[in-house]
């Protein structure tokens, strides 16, 4: 069967093309730089308790990411990834999902890992690979993961969850617990074949699924000149068949309210929808990266005025539901708690080196065993020349 | 009251299937034509009528999309069985089974399963080259966190399937296609087997000694184990007892079964279908000299596809796959010569 639109289209006698731009996808905004809403947006629609929720993780995952980059450069962890500039697309994001949505992220969504109330002794346990660790010390920093706060552990391989992110919410709709799932990844990882055939199929075999991309201006180095020809991700869903929405993603109460949307589109009525959040990516791409060999001061600047976290203050300020006091007295308290997780995570012991073997199957199979046992024996023998690992056998 | 129908590969793949759909709502199958067409090699046939488009999904061309989709869905709580078509294509899904499939319950601390059954079309000796024609069973069984299991009759075939879908593990099910019964492709005899109409389940990691023999043991699995026993009948004629092994899964691998055979016979031929170096038939050999040197009377001998991309052309083909002449002359060199 041939589509419609190759039977009933209609015809031209000219051989004109339909030009790259033919399609210029608008931006959803609700509040201008200055925190103002725009004229003819209401922001009603948002409650203030999920403004000051949204501000509260926001703030949390700015000092977390600040904290962690000084313990980077002081040697105290191998690697650490920021979200700066993006707090807005993640945690709004987050905040417009049911608690128990499924989230399949990238690497950078932090923001909504703490919306969902990560905490901050969770976070160090992770990133310090402490006994306590949910991933019992096994994947490099920031790739959490948690089970109880519907969080899927990240993977390294960039857009391999946007596929898998398709079946998660494909077996969402056959189970009909009426949730969905959402999945993030940036405009670079979006030049992977796993997004389009990932929105590809999402379309045709209709996945509940809210395919995010955080457009933050660079993949590493390479910035959106150089990744891609067309107007952005958003119009590519059109391509396939997905509703698709570009809005400002550094606009909490837009995120929000269109997170909040698509939500309702895709659970009600079992399709895809594409988020494309327009936002900068204020810090480096990781602390292994140095952005001044590829962008100007002035550029990085330039995009702190657009600093969401800024703006969504403005807004709250302007409400009457903050002020000055409040907020040092919010970054005070998360300063210290801060901290004092990553000093208590820094003392905790290692996870035990049996946990080696474990999860690789159901039981560790006598091949794993006696693989172990062996490296056992070897440390056993030889103490003095494994000082770290010595210590940690059962 | 069961009974027992001969039945071909394919059939007892379907019928395991079917019978776990009906109990456990978690399972469905997905991948290219596996609905009203019924699988490219039959393995799906029938089941859209009974289950539905949703549970029996056929899905754009695409396995980075459907087999990734497989994996979030097995984390979802679904059990899919999804189908690589030829598992000479997984160049372009192979993320999704190694990065993904095989280490998202490990890095998730255990707390997420992807029991995803991955079944794959193998072997050669029906002229598609060497893109079509591949068996692979070491790349995958070399990656840690799948299960790999490949049947040689329709009866494993049936027991095989319904242990891989209630397996929490990801299951890579590699069936070869000479073994399905296909109009297009005959199959040895003995392929097609009597099967029990319940369900069953074979365990993971036990092998099946197919002939007893006291002179030397052979260890095959998917389509060489016929060609062993086929073996095995011509040496008989010779005055030769070999046993013949049918490890049926490569990983968890049996090797008690390996070691009792050896220290029975002394003697040692692997045959494998995959590629000659650095795969199962040195796993094997391996395996056994680790445990002791002393076991083997005679230099072990390996049988396998030599280390080129298979060709289209027949006599080229025949020419570098195993058969059981292959093994026949292997056993003959492991009784001639004694280790020195």
């Amino acid at each position: 069967m041939y589509a419609p639109s190759s039977v009933d289209a209609p015809r031209i006698h000219t051989p004109d093309f339909i030009t790259e731009s033919a399609l210029t996808i608008p931006i959803y905004g609700m509040l201008g730089e200055d925190g103002r809403p725009y004229e003819g947006a209401d922001p009603s629609g948002v409650a203030k308790e999920i403004v000051l929720a949204m501000h509260d993780a926001a703030v949390f995952t700015r000092l977390l990411d600040e904290r962690m980059v000084a313990a980077q450069r002081q040697g105290r962890l191998s690697f650490y990834l920021t979200a700066t500039g993006e707090e807005a697309a993640t945690v709004g994001s987050a905040a417009g999902l049911e608690p128990d949505d499924m989230i399949l992220p990238q690497y950078r969504e932090q923001g909504a890992l703490r919306y969902r109330g990560f905490t901050a002794a969770q976070f160090m346990d992770q990133l310090f690979a402490t006994e306590d660790d949910l991933g019992k010390g096994r994947q490099m920093p920031v790739h959490y993961g948690s089970r109880a706060l519907s969080y899927m552990t990240v993977s390294s391989p960039l857009a391999t969850q946007i596929p898998q992110a398709a079946g998660y919410a494909y077996g969402q709709k056959l189970a009909g617990e009426g949730r969905c799932s959402i999945c993030y990844f940036g405009e670079g990882a979006a030049s992977e074949g796993d997004f389009h055939a990932a929105l590809n199929m999402a379309a045709v075999i209709r996945c509940p699924v809210i395919f995010f991309c955080r457009n933050n201006g660079y993949a590493i180095s390479t910035p959106v000149s150089e990744q891609y020809a067309g107007d952005g991700v958003a119009a590519r869903g059109v391509g396939y068949g997905v509703r698709s929405i570009r809005v400002d993603g550094n606009d909490f109460l837009a995120v929000y309210l269109a997170t909040q949307e698509a939500r309702r589109q895709a659970v009600s009525e079992g399709v895809p929808v594409l988020i494309e959040a327009m936002t900068y990516r204020l810090g480096a791409h990781s602390t292994s990266d140095d952005p001044s060999g590829y962008r100007s001061r002035k550029e990085e600047e330039a995009w702190q005025r657009f600093d969401p976290i800024a703006r969504i203050r403005a807004f709250m300020e302007a409400q009457g539901w903050w002020d000055a006091e409040r907020d040092e007295a919010l970054r005070q308290g998360y300063r210290d708690e801060i901290l004092a997780a990553m000093k208590t995570a820094e003392a905790k012991p290692a996870p035990s080196l049996a946990r080696l073997i474990e999860d690789v199957y159901a039981a560790p199979p006598w091949n794993l065993t006696e693989q172990y046992e062996a490296l056992r024996e070897q440390v056993r023998a030889n103490p003095d020349a494994y000082p770290k690992t010595a210590g940690r056998i059962e | 009251m069961s009974r027992n129908r001969v039945l071909t590969g394919s059939r007892a793949m379907v019928e395991a299937i079917a019978q776990e759909m009906r109990v456990d709502p978690t399972v469905f199958v997905m991948g290219e034509d596996v609905g009203p067409y019924g699988g490219i090699f039959s393995s799906t046939t029938g089941l859209l009528d009974e289950f539905g488009e949703e549970r029996v999904r056929d899905t754009p061309i695409s396995e980075t999309a459907f087999i990734g989709a497989g994996v979030g869905a097995a984390m979802a709580g679904m059990r899919p069985i999804v189908e690589l078509m030829f598992v000479d294509f997984f160049g372009v899904c192979m993320d999704a089974i190694y990065n993904l499939a095989a280490k998202n319950t490990y890095f998730s601390g255990g707390n997420s399963k992807v029991p995803m059954v991955l079944m794959t079309a193998t072997g050669g000796g029906y002229s598609d080259a060497g893109q079509h024609s591949q068996t692979l069973h070491a790349t995958f069984a070399h990656l840690p966190g799948m299960k790999v299991v490949a049947p040689s009759n329709a009866y494993d075939a049936k027991g095989l399937m319904t242990s891989a879908i209630r397996d929490d593990a990801p299951v890579l099910y590699m069936f070869h296609k000479g073994l399905q019964g296909l109009a297009w492709m005959a199959a040895p005899e003995g392929a097609s087997t009597e099967v029990p109409e319940d369900p069953y389940a074979i365990p993971f990691g036990e092998a099946r000694v197919v002939r007893e023999g006291g002179d030397v043991t052979i260890v095959a699995i998917s389509m060489t184990v016929h060609h062993a026993l086929a073996a095995a009948e011509a040496l008989a004629k010779d005055g030769v007892d070999a046993e013949v092994i049918d490890l049926r899964s490569l990983v968890p691998l049996d090797r008690e079964a390996v070691l009792a055979s050896v220290r029975k016979t002394g003697r040692l031929v692997v045959a494998d279908e995959d590629y000659r170096s650095f795969g199962l038939t040195a796993e094997i050999i391996a395996s056994v000299a680790e445990t002791d040197p002393g076991l083997l009377k005679s230099a072990p001998r390996r049988v396998a596809c030599p280390d080129i991309p298979i060709p289209y052309s027949r006599p080229m083909e025949r020419f570098a796959l195993p058969d059981a002449e292959k093994i026949r002359a292997a056993v003959q060199q492991t009784l001639n010569r004694a280790v020195a």
